[in-house]
């Protein structure tokens, strides 16, 4: 599902995009009227001032792909067909109220939701191309290249700040010249370097909420994920660490791909490329439409995308 | 683009497929054939030998297997799986081997005869149709229930004190109700022998025994009861006193009622606990052969001590005797246990 | 709401409340603490007891009553007095504990481990049963299966050992009597002391933090490489706590180890040899035909073996609270 380069190309994946969310039957409105409202301008505004300081996201697939996915706990069938496309370089947004399924969703990205033990799935996650629910597959591989970080920080609190970092690397036993450039180069990263180099040897425990979670986000990067899923990671933090988180997410989206769940739809403009909207009502979460962030708040073309957008509620 | 109108069916594509499978399986046959081989060339031999082999080859094949097809993590990964899987083994093994050598060695000895009779006038040589264990059956009885009769109020009432009253020594209770439980039921014994004996001058007697059972029963009663009482919730208490009743009241008419399983529980617990211990009736109750109808005064026997007698006269039908005695205790171990169960799970849920 | 407004508010005092009980609550608080304290009582009374009787065995032996191997009765016509001494069997008591800790525990923690981590969910309940079952039997029935059924085995498996692994000192056989040892008996001691240290670890690991186990997993962790790294260091406590209170079982268990143990008032390395001892199953050989000079003998080695196992217990309980708090 590569892409090429250029402005087309955006057109092309919009309208994929727009295909996609066409299945769910809507009718496109006109939203100028909507456009008035002062709720949407100004997320818009943020999304597309953010979007001419940082020019266009590099274009090119990375490799992860959900086709269909649809998913069940027992019976209740709490997904239906969620295709989306995360491209290399890019921030993914996953917006809507709780309980729609995006943690679910992105669980099913790493092979998390497995552990569950009700869990069923249908659909496929291609990684390079590549599905990583065919029989065979190492599942513990999978987690090394598609890394998580969680709503609530959790350091190893029977490790030092470096072996944490660095736990990764020993979980997998991978062995590396290195240990303490790439020690320094996640921690520098993740924005944490200059608070905590010169008390490596302490306990990760003994930081703050938002360096713990900073931790957590050095530790997912030791392994070199190509995507990078984090689940509501500030909703925890204070105002203060989740701006310097999202700051580190829109620097580490150059190397990799970045899906970010987050509740709060200020920092989806602030933080990401893309968003993808998930609802449920009542029943199994849908992708009720996906874009690039801009038009998502700006120029939603769904009615119940702009009535969340805006505030009306969720 | 069309929509497709055909259910999605639900899917565990991590559950592991016939063909994943199929490597496990060799592994498995080529185990067995190899522990054949290893033990029809090798000194190795007998139950012992086979045994060992299997464990050795097991853990080796799964290694090299995971080690092929993954690497190196996902070897060590396997071997402890295997390592775990031995230690299950190993601790279930022990309890089929004792109950199975229980019922094959006591049934001998066992018919419903043994329940009538007393071994006043039988020797333990003599042949096992003759005699009975009716005195223990008794002794055992009156012991426990004296126990039972101490023990119950001693131990609800710490547990009250410490959930419910929570006085100024209540932590200091509880770790001391904990230390108890660990005394060796020999020091129990010794204990009341110096009190009851010794200091007070008296003789062998079934109380003698039941108090030093009581010594070994209140922990475990004071102990489940505090679970117990823990887990009512707080509202109900609240709910109590604020309909004005005194607290002696709500616990009384509120708690224990709504403990009550959960206390029968307890109480069951600690007979089971007591009902097979033997060395503090060794020093207390003089291990009588005769029925003793009288609880107080003149030598007692019960189930343990039937058990020891036999044992140490070391005679084939003696042996013989002793387990049968198991046997029946055994299986008045299960009773006890089964119930406890029944209490706490059924008529725990049925509220 | 800043308060740079002149007007400066006193903050009240709390007020003190008081509550008389009514008569009957302070009976019934009465009757409680009387109860609950009676355990307080009856610990120090054992104690008390204990050593009222033994003392003056101690008092003759002076400290070679821990240390000392005789256990000699009197015999008034050589003027001879008696020579009690339980440092063989306190030997003896540790040897055996350490052997059940050393077969017990690893198996135990193993087992935990399975019922955790690893048991299809079919099996985990029955399984429970089985552990629990195993720690409801009694005493002498282990003693008499490791007399009877054991025995003859662990017979073999010792000969085993000293045929491959004699070179090592505890291995050694100055004779060739392989019933009635140490190894025996710790390894009974072992299988009874199994269900006790296997519920406490599988108690801890399953309150193992989830979000921890998650992270691990999450970064490509396997199975095992999860328990090293999240399992371990947070259950440690409690798993050490739970051995010890297995030791404790160990240290003061009587019957079961009476019959697989022969008795021999001296210290020696050999495990697999016939001669061992335990100071409760001491204090069961000698009790019926004692005389009062020995009887206060005996009351003095229950004292120091009801002083050792409530340290034991002490510590064990200790830990397991602590890391309980955490």
């Amino acid at each position: 599902m590569s892409t090429t380069d250029g402005a087309n190309s955006n057109n092309d994946r919009e309208e994929r995009m727009s295909q996609v969310t066409g299945k769910q039957g809507s009718i496109n409105q006109d939203h100028s009227a909507a456009k008035q409202s002062v709720a949407t301008h100004s997320l818009s505004d943020v999304a597309s001032a953010r979007r001419a300081k940082l020019g266009q996201p590099i274009a090119g697939s990375t490799g992860l792909e959900a086709r269909g996915v649809h998913a069940w706990f027992g019976k209740k069938h709490v997904l239906e067909d969620i295709s989306m496309d995360f491209f290399s370089g890019t921030v993914t947004a996953l917006i809507g109220p709780s309980g729609c399924g995006k943690s679910t969703f992105i669980r099913i990205l790493n092979r998390m939701h497995e552990f569950i033990p009700t869990a069923a799935l249908a659909g496929q996650v291609l990684l390079d191309g590549k599905d990583v629910y065919e029989p065979g597959v190492d599942v513990t591989k999978i987690r090394l290249r598609v890394g998580m970080v969680f709503q609530k920080p959790n350091p190893f609190p029977s490790m030092t700040i470096k072996e944490n970092v660095l736990s990764g690397l020993r979980l997998a036993q991978i062995k590396i010249e290195n240990a303490d450039e790439l020690l320094e180069s996640c921690l520098r990263r993740a924005g944490l370097w200059d608070e905590v180099k010169d008390r490596l040897n302490e306990y990760g425990g003994a930081l703050s909420g938002g360096q713990q979670q900073r931790l957590c986000i050095a530790r997912s990067l030791a392994v070199n994920p190509q995507v990078l899923l984090m689940d509501e990671p500030c909703s925890a933090l204070d105002p203060g660490s989740t701006l310097r988180i999202e700051e580190t997410v829109r620097e580490l989206a150059a190397s990799m791909s970045i899906v970010i769940v987050t509740h709060n739809m200020q920092q989806a403009a602030r933080v990401s490329d893309y968003t993808g909207f998930f609802l449920s009502d009542g029943g199994p979460g849908r992708l009720i439409e996906s874009g690039t962030t801009e038009e998502i708040f700006s120029n939603p073309k769904q009615k119940r995308t702009e009535d969340y957008v805006s505030g009306r509620f969720g | 683009m069309t929509q497709t109108l055909t259910a999605v069916q639900p899917g565990r594509p991590w559950k592991l497929t016939q063909k994943q499978i199929l490597p496990d399986l060799f592994g498995a046959i080529f185990t067995v054939a190899a522990t054949l081989a290893i033990v029809a060339i090798s000194p190795l031999k007998g139950k012992l030998g086979f045994a060992l082999t299997l464990i050795f080859m097991a853990i080796i094949t799964a290694t090299a297997i995971s080690w092929i097809r993954r690497d190196r993590k996902a070897a060590m990964n396997s071997t402890t799986t295997v390592l775990v899987y031995i230690a299950a083994a190993f601790v279930i093994m022990p309890l089929f081997s004792v109950i199975y050598e229980i019922f094959k060695l006591g049934s001998v000895g066992f018919s419903f005869g043994i329940f009538t009779d007393d071994m006043a006038e039988t020797s333990a040589a003599s042949p096992l149709t003759e005699g009975g264990l009716l005195h223990a059956v008794i002794g055992t009885a009156y012991i426990v229930i004296f126990a039972t009769l101490i023990s119950t109020p001693v131990g609800i009432l710490t547990a009250l004190y410490i959930v419910e009253v929570k006085g100024r020594f209540a932590g200091l209770v509880r770790f001391f109700v904990q230390a108890m439980s660990g005394v060796p039921s020999i020091v129990a014994g010794l204990f009341i022998f110096a009190v009851w004996m010794i200091q007070l001058g008296n003789a062998y007697s079934g109380i003698a025994g039941g108090f030093a059972l009581t010594v070994l029963m209140i922990p475990t009663v004071a102990r489940t009861s505090e679970e117990v009482l823990k887990l009512i919730p707080q509202d109900l208490r609240e709910a109590g006193l604020a309909l004005g009743a005194t607290q002696w009241r709500t616990v009384a008419m509120v708690i224990i009622p709504a403990a009550r399983s959960g206390l029968v529980t307890a109480v069951i617990l600690g007979v089971a606990r007591v009902v097979g211990e033997t060395a503090p009736l060794l020093l207390t109750i003089g291990g009588a052969d005769a029925i003793n109808l009288n609880p107080g005064e003149g030598n007692m026997s019960a189930f343990p001590y039937y058990v020891w007698k036999n044992l140490l006269i070391g005679d084939e039908n003696a042996i013989s005797r002793a387990w049968t005695g198991v046997f029946v205790l055994m299986i008045l171990v299960l009773i006890i246990f089964t119930l406890a169960r029944y209490f706490s799970t059924v008529r725990g849920n049925k509220k | 709401m800043s308060s740079a407004v002149v007007e400066q508010k006193q903050t009240p005092k709390p007020r003190v409340i008081t509550t008389e009980l009514r008569f009957t609550d302070k009976v019934f608080r009465g009757v409680v603490t009387g109860g609950g304290l009676i355990s307080l009582v009856i610990l120090g009374l054992i104690g008390f007891f204990l050593i009222y009787n033994g003392f003056e065995a101690i008092r003759n032996a002076g400290f070679a009553f821990l240390t000392g191997f005789d256990w000699v009765d009197a015999v008034p016509e050589n003027n001879q007095p008696a020579s009690y001494g339980i440092g063989a069997m306190l030997y003896g008591t540790i040897v055996t504990g350490i052997l059940a800790l050393l077969m017990g525990v690893p198996i135990a923690v193993g087992t935990a481990l399975f019922l955790s981590y690893y048991a299809p969910e079919w099996l985990k309940k029955p399984m429970v049963v089985v552990v629990d079952v195993m720690a409801a039997i009694p005493s002498i029935v282990y003693g008499l299966w490791g007399f009877f059924v054991l025995m003859p085995h662990a017979e073999y498996w010792a000969k085993l050992i000293h045929k491959y692994f004699g070179f090592i000192p505890f291995f050694d056989m100055p004779a060739p009597v392989y019933t009635r040892s140490p190894f025996i008996a710790g390894l009974v001691l072992a299988i009874m002391i199994t269900p006790i240290v296997t519920a406490i670890s599988r108690e801890v690991f399953a309150q193992t933090p989830l979000e921890r186990i998650q992270a691990a997993y999450a970064l490509g962790a396997t199975k095992w490489s999860m328990i090293k790294a999240v399992v371990f260091p947070y259950g440690r406590g409690g798993v050490v706590g739970g051995a010890m209170l297995g030791l404790g079982r160990a240290l003061g268990e009587t019957v079961a180890v009476y019959t697989v143990l022969n008795l021999v008032y001296d210290i020696r390395i050999e495990v697999l040899l016939s001669a061992g001892g335990n100071v409760a199953s001491m204090i069961v050989n000698k009790f019926g035909e004692a005389d009062f000079v020995e009887l206060q003998a005996l009351m003095a080695a229950g004292f120091v073996l009801f002083l050792v196992t409530l340290m034991v217990n002490f510590l064990a309980n200790f830990i397991i609270n602590k890391t309980a708090r955490e």
